[in-house]
């Protein structure tokens, strides 16, 4: 049955620079990076060393706790170096492209008379299991678990979130073959929820239980989309995959390659031309930030500007985003700010005019705009948490590190990006993701 | 403003750790963000925040009581001249300014005491001032009677801000309304000069003679000492005052809480902005008014009291403003949104209690929002069990 969900809490935060439906292709990067630091909960151990030759889909390292689960190279060419941070921790690992690219062969094979556990063979072979993560905890799915069903978020209403229906449009085959190739691993059903508001080009998937969501952010994450489709209990697991990750395990069975290939929109008011770029996971972005950034200090986001990743201006496409943010820092003074009527401000409260023009775009800056206090506002959290879940609550229990009362209260059903508004609308400046993060880190370690 | 920055830019040297003056750190960090905005980007989380501070929330609150500050003002003067019998030759202006030159200095001291704890607490703990006191030190002059000795008020916010709040660890952590500690710490401590028909209005203690027909007492004392008396018409108003007169708000009283006129407007500019709440703000006027209803249907016709109009509560001392002003305190009151419609309510119907039947204390409205902001917290967790039970029973479905 086609679920309908209308969500009345959240808010859309509408930021100028939002990418026009214009697809250019970036031209080759030079490298390639895979960060181990961006999947949570692995110890990576390494395979290859630099000068090693690599192929698109050789393992380049894998999981201490968990050696099935490999992560390979995007591309074809020879490591140069592996980046190491403090306490020798493993950065990055670069990859210099060769000029051809070639591809490790995963043999492809008819589908259907696959058995489960040859798919989920291939998918740890080639590196592509990574892209299939779980909740609770949002980590890399477990390989061991059959999860109760597979959520698939056709949309994104994140600030300048990229439009799956302009990414996908020409890719819809495949992103089939990759719903058929998940259908694989649970009994249960793959979710596909998309905008209720739009047109939208998934009509003509099959095997997917299609439904409608209504509401503004965080709508479009897959904690507010499971807790009011198929919440998670104690002991259950749901699996998620991004559109576009979802296309790519596709490929890996119809051509039997890693093909990492990706569109990535480069947004925020300090891009001079927001459009969307072929591009491949894990490529340094020069080509596509060249010439294309002003000269305001700005800072750089894989990801969205709430929950996205800083990062250092000529980035690397990082393994689940299919977005970049660029917006000015926020390093000022601003002379009575506090009081002013401040036009150009977007604000959740009322305090501020930025209601009364909902369709305005704003270039947001990073500025915290005030400083840290203790929490004297109740019910903001409330308003952009639209679950069934007491926000406050929860983070509490987290800070205390009561074990109990954080699985009690929800833990099991969010991770940072369903609190990301919480730290957008709070009047204390207090830190929600992180809070979230370090609860679902300390269950992880006490439940593990 | 650029050399205001650069001076605030040179001094910060100074007061910063490791500076000669760091112990005023907490002083020149207020003073600085006072001006400007700090500097300060976000590290971790969201890349972006929203405009609102707690400054500009607070800022919002002491606007919102500026309407029922000058009408307070105005009707200092007005009572006091009412009572000298030469009322009717002030203009607004005389008992405006006569109003506004008694009570600065209450403000004054109050904030002049608060802040300067604030700063000291601060500083002691390495925190940014909060902004607390803002609103609390504006409350406190307003929710006593004017004549009030200055030394009172100072010990009274001296008391509320150290036992109030700051051995609790600061704003956001306390569990009673400040300003209303204030106020009950005065009411218990100094009795005589916080009740009887005498201290309302400026003067009217050492007054020889008073003018002809005036009593000083409140509209609430009037009711309370008419119970069991004569039949009342309210239809009239009470004691000398129409209706009318009480809506405005023209009778003796708390500086602030006797004009409903302007309460409302405070109430709507706290409504607009979203800064107050008004779920407290809604269920702790329908509390009164069910309350107040129930005694009207349950009265003997001997007991004036419960006679009483049920919306007379509303207009008369000071259940408008401690509904819309001091339920609402965020920090004191419930969290969740069900235990705010619960928590406002039952403010309401205890107010209305202590007023009727306990006539040692004419206003129920302070003692009924410090005991249900005692039982907040448990009202809190009432409705947080209900979620984790409906957690909890969605594993016995499945399982």
């Amino acid at each position: 049955m086609t679920k309908v969900v209308k969500l009345k809490k959240g808010l859309n935060i509408n930021i100028k620079g939002k990418a026009i439906n214009e697809l250019v292709d970036s031209g080759k990067s030079k490298l390639y990076a895979v960060m181990p630091t961006e999947f949570l909960g692995i110890i990576p151990k390494m395979l290859v060393k630099p000068d090693h030759v690599v192929k698109a889909g050789t393992p380049l390292f894998y999981n201490k706790y968990n050696p099935e689960v490999k992560f390979t190279s995007p591309v074809s060419g020879k490591v140069i170096a592996v980046e190491r941070g403090a306490r020798r921790k493993i950065l990055r690992i670069v990859v210099e492209a060769d000029a051809e690219m070639q591809y490790e062969d995963f043999k492809k094979g008819e589908l259907s008379t696959l058995k489960k556990e040859d798919v989920i063979e291939t998918l740890l072979n080639s590196g592509v299991w990574p892209f299939i993560r779980q909740r609770p905890y949002a980590i890399i799915a477990n390989t061991k678990a059959t999860p109760k069903a597979i959520f698939i978020s056709g949309f994104d209403n994140a600030p300048l979130a990229p439009d799956y229906n302009f990414i996908l449009k020409d890719q819809l085959d495949e992103f089939q073959n990759g719903v058929n190739v998940l259908a694989k691993l649970t009994e249960g059903k793959i979710h596909l929820n998309l905008d209720g508001k739009e047109e939208n080009i998934f009509t003509s998937i099959n095997g997917v239980e299609v439904n409608q969501i209504f509401g503004k952010h965080p709508s479009s994450t897959i904690g507010t989309q499971i807790n009011h489709i198929d919440p998670i209990n104690k002991g259950e697991s749901v699996w998620y995959v991004n559109p576009q990750d979802v296309v790519i395990i596709g490929r890996l069975f119809s051509k039997g390659i890693f093909d990492a290939k990706r569109i990535v929109a480069l947004t925020g008011s300090e891009v001079k031309a927001p459009k969307y770029y072929n591009t491949i996971l894990g490529a340094k972005l020069d080509t596509i930030t060249n010439g294309n950034l002003s000269d305001v200090n700005s800072r750089y986001i894989s990801g969205n500007v709430l929950t996205g990743t800083q990062t250092e201006k000529d980035l690397y496409l990082s393994y689940y985003d299919s977005h970049v943010s660029v917006i000015p820092e926020g390093n000022y003074y601003e002379f009575f700010g506090w009081i002013m009527p401040r036009f150009k401000k977007f604000s959740m409260s009322k305090t501020y005019f930025s209601w009364l023009m909902p369709k305005k775009e704003y270039a947001l800056d990073t500025n915290t705009n005030g400083g840290e206090r203790a929490f004297v506002m109740s019910e903001q959290y409330e308003q952009v948490v639209p679950m069934d879940i007491y926000p406050v609550e929860l983070l509490k229990a987290c800070m205390a590190e009561d074990i109990d009362k954080m699985e009690n209260l929800g833990i099991n059903e969010v991770e940072e990006e369903d609190s990301t508004l919480c730290d957008y609308v709070c009047t204390a400046k207090i830190e929600a993701q992180e809070t979230i993060r370090k609860g679902i880190d300390l269950m992880i370690k006490e439940l593990s | 403003m650029k050399a205001l920055r650069k001076l605030l830019d040179n001094i910060k040297p100074h007061v910063e750790k490791g500076g000669k003056f760091h112990i005023l750190h907490s002083g020149f960090d207020a003073v600085e963000t006072l001006f400007f905005v700090p500097n300060t980007v976000t590290k971790t989380g969201a890349h972006i925040r929203d405009s609102i501070d707690l400054k500009r929330t607070m800022f919002v609150v002491v606007i919102a009581l500026i309407p029922a500050l000058l009408y307070g003002m105005w009707n200092i003067g007005y009572n006091h001249f009412l009572s000298i019998g030469t009322a009717a030759e002030g203009t607004f202006m005389d008992f405006f300014l006569f109003g506004f030159i008694k009570m600065l200095p209450l403000i004054i001291i109050s904030y002049g005491v608060g802040l300067g704890l604030e700063i000291m607490f601060a500083q002691s703990r390495g925190h940014e001032v909060n902004e607390g006191f803002f609103v609390s030190g504006m409350l406190i002059p307003l929710i006593i009677p004017i004549d009030t000795p200055l030394w009172m008020v100072a010990i009274a916010v001296a008391f509320a801000v150290i036992i109030g709040k700051e051995v609790f660890g600061g704003t956001g952590m306390n569990i009673w309304n400040p300003a209303l500690i204030a106020r009950a710490f005065l009411f218990f401590a100094y009795p005589s000069s916080m009740s009887g028909d005498k201290i309302w209005v400026e003067g009217l203690n050492e007054l020889s003679v008073v003018a002809d027909g005036f009593s000083g007492a409140t509209p609430l004392a009037v009711m309370a000492a008419e119970a069991g008396d004569t039949v009342v018409n309210f239809a009239q108003g009470i004691g000398n005052w129409s209706i009318a007169e009480l809506i405005i708000g023209s009778y003796p009283g708390s500086i602030g809480e006797t004009s409903v006129i302007a309460i409302g407007i405070g109430a709507l500019i706290l409504l607009a902005t979203g800064v107050g709440s008004w779920k407290v703000m809604f269920s702790t006027f329908a509390g009164g008014l069910a309350m107040a209803y129930l005694f009207n249907i349950l009265a003997p016709e001997e007991h004036i009291f419960m006679n009483m109009p049920a919306y007379f509560h509303l207009i008369i001392g000071g259940f408008a403003f401690g509904a819309v002003f001091m339920a609402t305190d965020p920090v004191s009151a419930t969290q969740t949104s069900k235990g705010k419609y619960i928590y406002g309510f039952l403010i309401g119907v205890i107010a209305v209690i202590i007023r009727v039947f306990n006539p040692a204390y004419p206003e129920g409205m302070m003692l009924s929002i410090l005991l249900l902001n005692t039982f907040a917290p448990l009202i809190d967790y009432y409705v947080v069990q209900g979620n984790i039970k409906k957690r909890l029973k969605r594993i016995k479905v499945n399982a």
